[in-house]
């Protein structure tokens, strides 16, 4: 083994304690500026996800940030266990692109999945080599050594040495071996107990820093002022019209992006919202009322076939019946609570960027792009905002703050108005997904076919707003994440034929909202299975099993009907005057390799007013290891809730120019009289790999309801959201 | 014409000097006074992420003008306690592990314990209807009613 001496660590190790108390002065003026990396940041490197100190502390170095899920105790729970070290004497660094290794977007429920098992990995690599190295100097045999609370002693007693010992401040220079043993789960102490997570004291007394509350010395404020129609040219600006707003520093313009700097913050807002501009017209948006006609009308750039099994085609006009159904999903919008914030500094060439991006890796190359400057002169830093579920405005609010901070020569905060994050935030796209299925005379499934209309592109990086406003380098396709999991089906049905149309456009520029895709097309894969299992009159929960060949997911739904108290079609069926109630099944094998989820939903319809209530969901999730059992809870909840909102509620709204949902009536999300209670089993799986819990849950959570109302009243609600006037619709359409 | 205004906040008197007294007390808070505690939301008083309290009473601080504050007592998240010794209502968030991004929780926390203080024995029902102005986007509510029901357990 090779620990390196290095004189740099000792440096790096001070700023490191400061980004932890979230001093950011001194890192700033103490650490190299800029994009400078100071240490390795190789991911086959332990060096780049773990340090120790002389006297024991352990440094994690994550790329993986905590979105406000609370993956940093989770990652904290695992660094720990697999260095036997007490949980207090481990700090964990996010994203920061000068400090941490680049482990991919903070997206897709891969946290734990992936970035937990490499600092798992390199944890394990750093024990063993720990451990020969107290073999040596004790001249015990590595066999004869255990190691506890950071310190290896001899099983018999007597010599030790600590961890801090053994290193005296040196790196591991050390490459990540796959092949050091893990701990035995068994043994844990740490993981698979539901450790109270780290910031919530902090969070509950007003001393936890978000993004939102950085201020660095010298800082001005800033706000963008945006066209009043999406595609709208800046024709003229009337800097007159701010010159009596105290503290005004300038108006800054650069081809379409307009934007104001003051001294103080309100300062900034009184300039944003008095500014004179002239714009022109524009009025590029399709028609509001024939939203999906435009989306089947969009010219397709080329067909995905996503499972292709016996020959669907043939089998569905051989088939007894046929049945045929189209489901559609509505624009969503993130409606962080936070509006996007964000400083940058731009001094000596360099550019450092605050920013509470899930992806400061690529917002680091999105940035030195737009300004052509060479990566290693951007340093972004990660600071924990709002929560985001998914790309929201925070890497755009960043490239505002670069391009108004290079104007001023001094750091610029933009903090984002709640009109610019629900207006301008990218969507999730809308998504239309027609299904048809054949039955055979005994009423088996013979064939499936389904197509999804939904935008070409995949995860990348989604354009910066100031990029296409300014015109700067850094133009992107669209890239609206991972939307094509889940358009194939967990289900062993002999023809099955998935194919996804990729269309050219959509209305408003895309990305991804928590389980993108996999939301979209659970919601209607589940439904249109609630469908089939209802035209041969079967129990949908023995509809599913029937078709699934996976013990696991067989185990799920098993202890879903134990949990739900299920006992067949209509068991909670009732009808109290104009309210009746009723329960649905939906199931997901998230992106049909990992985490398993089953529900069932209780709602309440109103025949009436067509007012729709969840009152219950039963939920069955197994992701294989589970770090934090109480964490993995309050992230179910967490989708059940936010799923239940999206589904219910939420629609992003646009006349021909621009967004008109631009606040919290315009788009209104759930609310706390209107919450449901959730009962919650988790499958226990120590010995197994740790999957995802970010997302899976929510995948389920549309089709269950939609189900459920079709058991309360026969009606089949297809169109999210499930607004009152839609399921009056529906309830005229369907008597 | 920068004006000065006097304010208690959090026990403490205090100055301070603005260009513009019609500002929302928000920006005093966060920007002058360096407070975290209260939150930019919305600045329409329609999510509740900036709520303190005025003479004990839950306000949004977005839209509460400077000028109007006068003597009322002002108290943040900071002022009703600390991580060492936390208000019932923050030590049962702590209990109920009541957070997820925890942007909200400053308006959940200032809202409840507002509400707790003048209501005896409040139901399940009272708790939703009194956070019914307040917004999370994490669905954190499950948790939200139980840490609130647990102080109103104890009263």
């Amino acid at each position: 083994m090779a620990f390196a001496e290095t004189s740099r660590r000792d440096f790096l190790r001070g700023t490191g304690a400061l980004v932890v108390s979230f001093t950011l002065t001194p890192l700033m003026t103490s650490c190299a500026r800029g994009g400078a990396e100071t240490r390795t940041l190789a991911p086959d490197q332990v060096d780049a996800f773990l340090a120790i100190d002389a006297r024991g502390g352990v440094t994690v170095y994550s790329g993986k940030v905590d979105l406000g899920t609370g993956v940093r105790t989770a990652l904290t729970q695992i660094a720990a266990e697999e260095l036997d070290v007490p949980l207090d004497r481990v700090t964990v660094i996010e994203g920061d692109t000068a400090l941490t290794p680049d482990q991919g977007v903070t997206s897709g429920s891969l946290s734990i999945e992936k970035g937990g098992m490499q600092i798992r990995q390199a944890a394990a690599t750093a024990r063993r080599a720990l451990v020969q190295q107290a073999a040596q100097r004790l001249g015990v045999p590595a066999g004869d050594l255990v190691v506890e609370n950071g310190t290896v002693r001899s099983r018999s007693g007597g010599q030790q040495a600590t961890y801090g010992e053994l290193l005296r401040g040196r790196t591991f220079s050390l490459k990540i071996d796959s092949e050091a043993p893990l701990k035995d789960p068994a043994s844990y102490t740490i993981v698979g107990r539901s450790v109270a997570r780290l910031d919530i004291p902090a969070k509950v007394t007003g001393r936890f820093t978000f993004m939102q509350n950085v201020r660095v010395p010298g800082m001005l404020h800033g706000r963008v002022v945006r066209p009043p129609a999406i595609g709208a040219a800046l024709q003229s600006v009337d800097a007159a019209s701010v010159k009596s707003v105290p503290g005004l520093v300038k108006v800054v313009r650069l081809g379409n992006f307009l934007g104001v700097v003051a001294e103080t913050e309100w300062g900034a807002i009184t300039a944003a919202r008095q500014l004179r501009a002239t714009w022109s017209a524009w009025a590029g948006l399709p028609d509001e009322s024939r939203l999906w006609q435009h989306v089947r009308d969009t010219a397709v750039v080329k067909n995905d076939v996503t499972s292709d099994v016996g020959n669907a085609e043939q089998a569905l006009p051989r088939a007894a019946r046929r049945l045929a159904a189209t489901y559609d999903f509505a624009m969503h919008t993130h409606g962080s609570i936070g509006p996007s914030c964000a400083i940058a500094e731009i001094k000596d060439g360099t550019l450092t960027c605050w920013s509470a991006s899930q992806a400061t890796h690529d917002l680091r190359k999105q940035l030195a792009t737009m300004l052509s400057m060479p990566e290693r002169d951007v340093r972004v830093i990660y600071v924990e905002g709002a929560g985001c579920y998914g790309r929201n405005g925070h890497e755009d609010a960043a490239a505002d703050a670069v391009l108004l901070a290079r104007a001023v020569g001094r750091p610029v905060r933009v903090q984002w108005m709640r009109a610019d994050e629900h207006g301008w935030d990218p969507k999730g796209p809308p998504t239309l997904i027609d299904l048809q299925a054949g039955l055979d005379e005994i009423g088996l499934v013979l064939a499936w076919s389904s197509q999804f209309f939904v935008p070409q592109g995949a995860t990348g990086d989604v354009e910066l707003l100031a990029v296409g406003l300014a015109n700067l380098p850094g133009k992107t396709g669209l890239n609206p994440g991972g939307i094509l999991n889940d358009t194939a089906i967990p289900y062993g049905f002999a023809n099955v034929r998935t194919v996804a149309h990729r269309l050219a456009t959509t209305p408003l520029r895309p990305s991804w909202i928590r389980s993108p895709g996999r939301l979209q097309n659970t919601f209607a894969n589940e439904s249109f299975m609630d469908e089939l299992a209802s035209a041969v009159q079967a129990d949908p929960i023995a509809f599913r099993l029937r078709y699934l060949d996976d013990p696991r997911g067989a185990e799920v739904l098993n202890r879903l009907a134990r949990l739900a108290s299920w006992s067949g079609r209509g068991s909670g069926r009732r009808e109290t005057g104009d309210v009746a109630t009723g329960r649905g099944v939906s199931y997901v094998k998230y992106e049909l390799y990992r985490t398993y989820v089953g529900a069932v939903a209780t709602v309440e319809v109103n025949r009436k007013t067509g007012v729709l209530r969840a009152t219950h969901f039963a939920i069955v999730h197994d992701c294989g290891q589970v770090i934090n059992p109480d964490g993995v809870r309050n992230q179910i909840e967490g989708n059940v809730v936010q799923t239940l909102s999206r589904t219910l509620k939420e629609q992003v709204t646009f006349d021909r120019s621009r967004v008109t949902s631009l606040d919290w009536v315009g788009y209104p999300i759930l609310t706390f009289p209107e919450i449901p209670t959730v009962d919650i089993e988790l499958v226990d799986r120590p010995t197994d790999k740790p999957w995802g819990a970010g997302e899976p849950a929510a995948a389920v959570v549309p089709a269950a309801i939609a189900n459920a109302v079709f058991d309360a009243i026969g009606v089949r609600l297809r169109s999210v959201p499930f607004t009152p006037a839609k399921v009056l619709a529906a309830i005229r359409a369907g008597s | 014409m920068a004006t000065a205004i006097a304010l208690d906040v959090n026990g403490r008197s205090v100055t301070v000097t603005v260009d513009d007294p019609q500002m929302p007390l928000l920006y005093a808070l966060r920007n002058d006074l360096g407070l975290h505690g209260p939150s930019f939301g919305c600045g329409l008083a329609q999510c509740g992420a900036c709520t303190v309290h005025l003479d004990g009473k839950a306000v949004r601080s977005c839209v509460t003008p400077l000028a109007a504050v006068g003597t009322q007592k002002v108290v943040t998240l900071e002022g009703l306690g600390t991580p060492e010794r936390p208000h019932p209502v923050q030590q049962a968030f702590i209990d109920e592990q009541a957070v997820q991004c925890g942007y909200c929780i400053n308006g959940m926390i200032m809202q409840a314990a507002a509400f707790l203080a003048t209501s005896k024995d409040p139901s399940e029902a009272d708790v939703k209807q009194a956070l019914a102005g307040n917004l999370c986007r994490c669905g954190t509510h499950l948790r939200i009613v139980r840490a609130v029901m647990r102080v109103a357990g104890r009263g």
